[in-house]
């Protein structure tokens, strides 16, 4: 038989993060740390609006793009929070998740042989959707003594003739790094000067805990050039209804549209139903998420003070990144270990990056008492591999 | 900090103080010179602990009392309601809108405590005009807290 499968997609390896839960779902009183969705319900005033449009019988496709309701909303949403004017008819596509949005996106935009810049460690998706499209990704490995902010140097030195976007994660996951607006206004002059268009996954927008999160689309000149993409799942603890949107300019949008129109039709209309309500009344769900949230960030960010485990302080997602290099093992070693001994499964650095290499991606989407325990078992775990090293 | 403070206690007043102080991102002393202040202003009334007495051997009978009552002159409603509260099996009195006045909320051992209670003592002061009494015969939910309900993260391994 003819070999039935396209090597394109063969030669893409599976995400890193995957072998780790494996092992977890067999092991008894295992903890994870490792889920990258919030642990609350989708607040009961927006489920509850979800039931109702089904009760209402509304279980048709709605139009391609979306509910017209929603994309109106979505635009006064980005409107309030940035000061930004989309068009709701033409600058907005309704999509299954963000991740839809990343995915048609890049292949509305690729020429085969163009190229991607995707700082790293970040969300694992880019990678193969960017290799998917056609495009030669290249990644900017970020650092932490930048805090894990790209730089305008570093953004300078990765763009080649052949760079047509930048893949800008910020709130970023896993690494739980923020751009500011002054870190935003030195790339912005660089992605002016060349010429490059912007997709910027502001999933976690809503989670952030220094100031307001800023969209680079705030900045002059970068709407025309900038595709914003965010979600329901993150902000409304929304993951299992995928729900997604891109807002940007119109002729980006079209052509999205065109992919999103043939492959997938439209994003669910429950769903859709349940985002209004989100939108309309969801404000204060949000900033009652964000506060639990950051009580574990600061919860976990003095754990590691006093275990003495170096870790920058990260302003966004739920996601704290601390540094293992001083046990002398690979980000891959210490997490198989700390799961075979300890029970307790982190994601190893590098599931999102070569340049994740000697950190882990600890997942603070659970409650303080699940915190408190895994940490315990952290602490003690970490106190062994100091005499262990001592010992030697 | 006052109002997160709060919110925290609210649910967990058994956390303790250093703890408190972490997730709050503040010094411990400030957080125990706020429950000072707060507990002196009477902003803070109290640590209780919600207990779901059905899930005990103790049987208690709750009851929730509709009383109209007639106002006095230069009191209004406080002389009555005081009356009432005084009484210690006498869980909670409010003062309502709408069709009756104060809302008692009463706990008895048994049937029998209450109904005396209603006939003895609340309908025979000189100010209540009639009450209305109601049984409780299940609570779901107390506090703002789910009685009954232990939930499993039921969140699967998804990858990315």
């Amino acid at each position: 038989m003819r070999n039935p499968l396209a090597d394109k997609v063969v030669e893409i390896k599976p995400s890193g993060i995957r072998k780790f839960f494996d092992i977890v779902s067999e092991m008894k009183d295992a903890i994870s740390l490792g889920v990258g969705e919030p642990d609350f319900d989708t607040p009961w005033h927006i489920r509850d609006e979800g039931i109702y449009s089904l009760e209402k019988g509304r279980t048709f496709y709605t139009s391609n793009s979306g509910l017209k309701e929603l994309r109106q909303e979505i635009c006064n949403y980005i409107h309030r929070k940035h000061g930004v004017a989309y068009d709701p008819m033409t600058e907005v596509l309704i999509t299954v998740g963000g991740s839809e949005a990343i995915d048609i996106g890049l292949r509305a935009m690729i020429n085969p042989g163009e190229e991607v810049l995707i700082p790293q460690p970040s969300y694992v998706s880019y990678e193969p959707c960017a290799i998917l499209a056609g495009a030669k990704p290249v990644i900017i490995d970020l650092k932490a003594e930048n805090e894990f902010r790209l730089t305008a140097e570093e953004l300078e030195a990765a763009i080649t003739d052949k760079t047509k976007i930048l893949i800008l994660p910020f709130p970023n996951n896993p690494t739980g790094a923020i751009m500011e607006r002054k870190d935003l206004e030195a790339i912005a002059e660089v992605i002016l000067k060349h010429d490059i268009f912007v997709m910027s996954d502001e999933i976690y927008g809503e989670l952030t805990y220094k100031e307001k999160h800023v969209s680079i689309v705030e900045l002059p000149g970068m709407k025309e050039r900038t595709i914003l993409i965010n979600g329901f799942s993150k902000a409304y603890a929304m993951t299992g209804w995928r729900l997604g949107y891109a807002c940007g300019p119109r002729e980006i949008l079209q052509q999205m549209t065109k992919i999103h129109q043939f492959a997938i039709m439209c994003a669910p209309t429950t769903s859709q139903y349940a985002a209004v309500e989100a939108l309309k009344n969801g404000d204060d769900d949000v900033a009652e998420m964000r506060t639990a949230y950051n009580q574990r960030r600061r919860f976990l960010m003095n754990a590691f003070r006093e275990m003495g485990l170096e870790c920058f302080e990260p302003y966004g997602a739920f996601y704290v990144f601390p540094c293992i290099k001083e046990f002398g093992m690979t980000s891959d070693e210490f997490a198989t270990r700390f799961l075979e001994e300890e029970k307790v499964a982190v994601v190893p650095g590098t599931a999102f990056g070569d340049c994740g290499e000697g950190y882990l991606r600890i997942s603070y989407a659970y409650s303080l008492e699940k915190l408190k325990v895994a940490i315990g078992r952290m602490e003690h775990f970490v106190k062994r591999l100091r005499a262990e090293k001592k010992g030697n | 900090m006052r109002e997160e403070l709060l919110t925290v206690i609210e649910k967990n007043s058994r956390i303790d103080l250093k703890e408190l102080a972490v997730i709050l991102g503040v010094q411990e002393v400030d957080v125990v010179n706020e429950l000072a202040a707060l507990e002196a202003e009477g902003v803070i009334c109290g640590y209780h602990t919600l207990i779901d007495w059905e899930k005990t051997s103790n049987e208690k009978v709750s009851a929730l009392i509709e009383v109209r009552v007639t106002p006095q002159r230069g009191q209004g409603f406080d002389n009555v309601a005081e009356r009432i509260y005084r009484y210690p099996e006498v869980r909670s009195v409010y003062l309502m809108s709408g069709g009756y006045d104060l809302m008692v909320i009463l706990e008895g051992k048994t049937l029998r405590e209450v109904s005396s209670f209603v006939s003895d003592k609340l309908s025979t002061l000189d100010t209540v005009l009639s009450t209305a009494t109601h049984f409780i015969l299940k609570k779901y939910k107390d506090h703002g807290t789910v009685l009954s309900q232990v939930r499993e993260d039921e969140r699967e391994m998804i990858t990315p």
